[in-house]
C-alpha cells in the first residue's frame, strides 16, 4: 500500500516535470492504473472498474487525439530511423528539398 | 489549331525573309508546304491565360513552421527582463506549492482516524443503508441500491449531464449541411480530410486489427456483464458503459469510420440516448415532486442474488450503460472528426 502511494507521488511529480507531452500522458495513464489498484485495496471495486475504464482508458485516448489535433506529437530525427514508414517520408522530403 | 497557338505564343517576331516576298501565290505555297503559317503576326491569337495553380502546403511544411515559431518564442522569452521574471516566477511557484502542501497536511492531521467507531460519519444514515438496504432495494450490491434506488434522482442528473454536454458540443460544431454534402461528394476534399486524420498512424494497421479482432468481443462481453450484474456485483451502468465505449473506440481505431458508420451514426446516438434517458426520467422523475422521498412501487423485488431482482435497478442500469457508452464514443468521434 505504502509502495503504491509512493508510486502515485512519483508519477504526479514526474508528470509536471516531463518536457514531452506524450510522456506526460503515459505517466498519467500509469497513475490511473495504480489508483485503480489502490481502490481495490481500499475495498471499493466499483470505483476501481470506473477508474480503469475512464481514467486509464478513455481520458488518455482523448488526450492522445487532442495532441494529434494540435500537432504536438512531432517526430524527432532520432525516432525517424526506427520506422520504415518514416524513412519513406524522409526520402520524399529530401526530394522536395532538392527540387 | 494547337500548332498555331503554340507558334503564336513562342515566335512573336516572324522571319524577315518571309515578310519581303509577300505575294498571294507564295503565301499559298508556303502554307501548303506547311513550313510557315501566313497568319502569324497578322492575326492576333492569344494563349488562354492559365489559372494560377494553388499549391497546397504539405503537412510537414506546416509542422516545420509551427516548430520554428515555437522556437522563436522561447528564444525571445529568454532575454533580459523576462528571464529575471521567470526565475522569480519559479521561486514563487515553489514557495506557493510548499505552503499549499503544508496547509493541506495540517488539515489532514486534524481529521479523525480512518475506521474509528467514533467517527462522525458513522451515524444513522450508513447504518440504515447497510442494514436495511438489501431488504428495501433487493440489490446485493449496496452501492447500486444506493445510487439507483435511494438516490436515483442524483444519478438522473448525472446521466443527463453527459448527454447535454455531448449535444451542446454537437450544436456548437455543427457543420453546414450543404457544405457537408459537397464535402462528401467531392473525392479530393474527402481524401485530404482522410490524410489529415491519419498523420501519424498507418491505415488498416495489421497488428491493431488482429488484436482488435480478439479484444473487442471480449471487452464488449465484459462491459455487458458489468452492466447486467450491476445490482449483484461491483460495477453498474457507468463503469460498464465506459468499458463498452472503450471497446467501440478500439474498434473504430482499428477499422476506421467506414465500418462503424454501418451501425453507429449520429442518428443512432440520438435515438439510443433519447430512449434511455426518457425511460430513466419517466421512472424516477417523481422524486422531484415528492421532495426526494421514496415512493412505494409494486415491482417485485425478486430473490436477492438472482439476475432478475432488485426491481427497477436492472433496467435503470441498462439505460445508464447505454447513455454512457454512446457518450464515450461520441466524445471520441467529436474529438477526432468534429462529428460522426
Amino acid at each position: 500500500m505504502c509502495i503504491l502511494l509512493g508510486f502515485l507521488v512519483v508519477c504526479a511529480i514526474s508528470v509536471s516535470f516531463s518536457k514531452n507531452l506524450l510522456n506526460s500522458i503515459l505517466i498519467y495513464m500509469s497513475f490511473s492504473l495504480i489508483m485503480s489498484v489502490i481502490w481495490i485495496l481500499l475495498e471499493s471495486p466499483d470505483l476501481a472498474i470506473t477508474e480503469a475504464a475512464v481514467g486509464a482508458g478513455v481520458t488518455s485516448v482523448l488526450f492522445f487525439v487532442t495532441l494529434k489535433k494540435i500537432q504536438q506529437i512531432i517526430h524527432t530525427p532520432a525516432q525517424e530511423g526506427d520506422h520504415r514508414e518514416d524513412e519513406g517520408k524522409e526520402e520524399v522530403h529530401n526530394e522536395q528539398n532538392n527540387a | 489549331m494547337s500548332k498555331t497557338m503554340h507558334d503564336a505564343g513562342c515566335a512573336d517576331t516572324p522571319d524577315d525573309e518571309m515578310k519581303q516576298e509577300v505575294t498571294e501565290s507564295s503565301r499559298f505555297k508556303t502554307w501548303l508546304a506547311g513550313t510557315k503559317d501566313p497568319y502569324i503576326g497578322h492575326v492576333e491569337i492569344k494563349r488562354p491565360e492559365e489559372e494560377p495553380v494553388k499549391e497546397e502546403i504539405p503537412i510537414d511544411e506546416r509542422l516545420k513552421e509551427k516548430v520554428q515559431i515555437r522556437e522563436d518564442v522561447y528564444a525571445y522569452s529568454g532575454e533580459g527582463f523576462l528571464s529575471k521574471y521567470r526565475i522569480l516566477y519559479r521561486i514563487a511557484a515553489v514557495v506557493f506549492c510548499l505552503l499549499l502542501v503544508a496547509t493541506l497536511l495540517l488539515t489532514v492531521s486534524y481529521m479523525p482516524k480512518t475506521g474509528s467507531a467514533t467517527n462522525p460519519v458513522n451515524n444513522e444514515v450508513p447504518e440504515k443503508y447497510i442494514e436495511e438496504g438489501l431488504q428495501d432495494t433487493g440489490a446485493t450490491n449496496i452501492v447500486a441500491g444506493m445510487i439507483l434506488d435511494y438516490r436515483a434522482f442524483d444519478t438522473l442528473g448525472e446521466s443527463h449531464v453527459l448527454f447535454v454536454a455531448t449535444i451542446t458540443v454537437i450544436i456548437l460544431m455543427r457543420i453546414d449541411k450543404k457544405k457537408k454534402m459537397a464535402g462528401d461528394t467531392d473525392p479530393e476534399t474527402k481524401e485530404q480530410a482522410e490524410i489529415n486524420d491519419r498523420i501519424y498512424e498507418p491505415k488498416n494497421d495489421a497488428i491493431l486489427q488482429f488484436a482488435a479482432r480478439f479484444l473487442v468481443p471480449l471487452i464488449m462481453i465484459f462491459g455487458i456483464y458489468v452492466v447486467l450484474n450491476g445490482h449483484l456485483s461491483p460495477g453498474g451502468g457507468f463503469s460498464g458503459g465506459a468499458i463498452i465505449g472503450a471497446g467501440l473506440i478500439l474498434y473504430l481505431n482499428a477499422f476506421g469510420f467506414e465500418k462503424t458508420e454501418r451501425f453507429f451514426t449520429e442518428k443512432t446516438f440520438k435515438r439510443i440516448s433519447f430512449v434511455s434517458l426518457a425511460f430513466y426520467a419517466l421512472a424516477k422523475c417523481y422524486s422531484f415532486f415528492m421532495g426526494a422521498n421514496h415512493l412505494d412501487n409494486h415491482i417485485p423485488k425478486g430473490i436477492p442474488g438472482h439476475i432478475l431482482s432488485g426491481g427497477l435497478i436492472l433496467p435503470l442500469n441498462i439505460a445508464v450503460g447505454c447513455v454512457v457508452a454512446c457518450t464515450m464514443y461520441a466524445f471520441y468521434a467529436l474529438f477526432r472528426k468534429g462529428g460522426f
